[in-house]
């Protein structure tokens, strides 16, 4: 009898994990790079759907992620040789998105435990890291902390701890700023709602920032037909030192 | 106003950058130099990539230039003939500069090698030319100088493959204008510089070329060197911003006409003091951030997406 009982409180977990649900919303789900560009607000908002009333023992906790499209840096660190300050180590961080924001509820130690935080990558020291660094450089770690620190100090990362306002356990809100200088491509964005610090449900999204308009059509030329906009970068030029040069001339007159 | 540079993917003040542009171009207007020497710095200063700074410097370049000898060749003072040999060297150069500056982009050393020739000529052209004017004012506070004249031939008068230079009045072998071309080409596609700073004197002292066409030659050859840098540069590095360059530029254009007005009203030796003082500022500078110890030790190299 036990034992039925046990495997029924299995089989009814899955189900009572669901019992609170995510439902989103943002302000934009597209951030688009004009000419006057100069980073962008979004407002992720959403609210907790549930079927039953909320449990009073564990408090809820939403934790917010965004991440940039992922790259491979360098962080080069500069040392004194010869008398001059040139770069002298480099460590090459495998996974370092352009932009990553962690928006909480709580401070993150307590809205999400170590391990779903393991399984989720979801702290900034999971999201940025090294793949067999050790080898190439003892301090790799002072590599990542100073690249985390570079980032923050130009905005790229953010940490947001208590960020996120949560209403009567269902209604919660936050507002991720967006530096100027964002890569293009796709944003993933995550929302997970936990208690005790476990996941208890969770969403994910996309926000996708694209160049538009002369940007774009800049950009894409760039890379597409590089002798095509050389070109034109020198038709332009020339044609512009004509002008100031035949201007001026007609002003004299 | 803020304006975002697609390439170089910052947003940045426009007027900023016109004031810049503008204030570059004044300079260049009074001094006859392009002053990349200045802008390539500062435009680091503003947040600018080092990499599309220098590669859109080199357009800027062409446009400053092309303006600049449209005047000389109305005064007739380009040596077409110098101009083209100086420029078969120019085009070697600048190949040789942008594979270079490829190189130590990927060794994370092109900052290191831009500032150590910043320095390195910076401070010998900016001491030379100070010396040199300060010794042209005493003289010509002295009444009873008699200038001194120039030796016409030279150690590179010596060398076979002669050939004539008719506007310029030479007939001296064209190895070293070759080779003059070749190192100003290296340098332009390195330092982002059109490199008439370093031209200029080579002329005066190693061709022996007559001043008056020594400036309207030079911006006539840059413009090609600067053109085929800002292709070379388009083409393996994607780092010329046209967005930025024709802020930069128009600013400049513009600059360069006030500053020539400013330059009629100024005399030579003045000018010239001026003009090394400002380069031994900047090239002091450079060597400060390069001696003291930096505030910050990290840096973000290279972007590769996934």
């Amino acid at each position: 009898m036990r034992r039925l009982a046990a495997l029924l409180l299995l089989l009814i977990l899955p189900w009572t994990a669901q019992a609170e649900e995510v439902v989103l919303g943002l302000s934009q789900d597209e951030v688009a790079i004009t000419a006057t560009f100069d980073g962008s607000s979004i407002l992720i908002f959403g609210a907790v759907k549930r079927e039953a009333p909320p449990p009073t023992d564990l408090p809820l906790d939403v934790v917010i992620a965004v991440q940039g499209p992922t790259e491979t840096v360098t962080v080069r660190k500069k040392a004194r040789r010869f008398g001059i300050w040139i770069n002298s180590g480099a460590v090459e961080i495998d996974v370092a998105p352009s932009f990553y924001a962690v928006a909480t509820t709580r401070p993150l130690s307590v809205a999400l435990s170590q391990t779903e935080d393991l399984r989720h990558r979801v702290s900034l020291d999971r999201a940025v890291r090294t793949i067999g660094a050790a080898e190439e450089a003892q301090d790799a770690p002072s590599y990542l902390a100073a690249l985390k620190r570079l980032r923050q100090g130009e905005g790229s990362y953010l940490v947001r701890e208590g960020a996120v306002a949560l209403d009567q356990e269902t209604l919660f809100r936050t507002s991720i700023r967006m530096p100027a200088n964002l890569t293009v491509g796709n944003y993933k964005t995550r929302i997970f709602l936990t208690r005790g610090g476990q996941v208890v449900d969770s969403y994910e999204t996309v926000i996708y920032v694209h160049k538009v308009g002369l940007e774009r059509w800049t950009f894409s030329l760039a890379h597409e037909q590089p002798l095509v906009y050389g070109a034109l970068s020198l038709i332009i030029a020339i044609a512009a030192g004509w002008a100031a040069s035949a201007a001026f001339a007609a002003l004299r007159r | 106003m803020t304006i975002y540079l697609p390439i170089a993917e910052v947003s940045v003040n426009a007027f900023l950058l016109l004031g810049l542009g503008g204030i570059v171009g004044i300079l260049s207007g009074m001094f006859g130099v392009g002053g990349g020497f200045l802008l390539t710095p500062l435009l680091f200063f503003i947040g600018i990539p080092p990499a599309v700074a220098v590669g859109t410097q080199a357009n800027q370049i062409v446009a400053s230039s092309f303006s600049g000898v449209l005047a000389h060749f109305k005064r007739k003072t380009v040596d077409l003939k110098m101009g083209t040999v100086l420029l078969a060297g120019g085009m070697v150069g600048a190949a040789i500069g942008v594979k270079i500056f490829e190189i130590l982009t990927e060794m994370g050393q092109v900052d290191l090698m831009v500032q150590l020739c910043y320095v390195l000529f910076l401070g010998v052209i900016g001491l030379l030319m100070f010396i040199e004017s300060l010794n042209a004012i005493r003289r010509s506070r002295r009444k009873d100088y008699v200038p001194r004249k120039r030796s016409q031939k030279g150690w590179v008068h010596t060398w076979p493959l002669k050939m004539k230079f008719r506007t310029s009045g030479l007939y001296i072998s064209a190895i070293p204008v070759v080779l003059v071309g070749a190192f100003v080409g290296v340098l332009s596609a390195v330092m982002g510089v059109g490199g008439g700073f370093i031209m200029v004197p080579a002329m005066i002292y190693l061709l022996h070329m007559p001043t008056k066409v020594v400036v309207g030659t030079s911006l006539f050859q840059i413009i090609f060197v600067a053109a085929f840098t800002t292709i070379m540069h388009a083409t393996t590095n994607y780092t010329v911003d046209a967005v930025l360059a024709v802020l930069l530029l128009i600013g400049g254009v513009i600059g360069a006409q006030i500053g020539s007005v400013i330059a009629v009203r100024l005399k030579a030796e003045q000018l010239r003091i001026l003009l090394a003082g400002m380069v031994l500022v900047v090239c002091a500078k450079i060597a400060l951030d390069l001696l003291l110890t930096p505030a910050e030790l990290y840096s973000i190299a290279e972007r590769v997406a996934h």
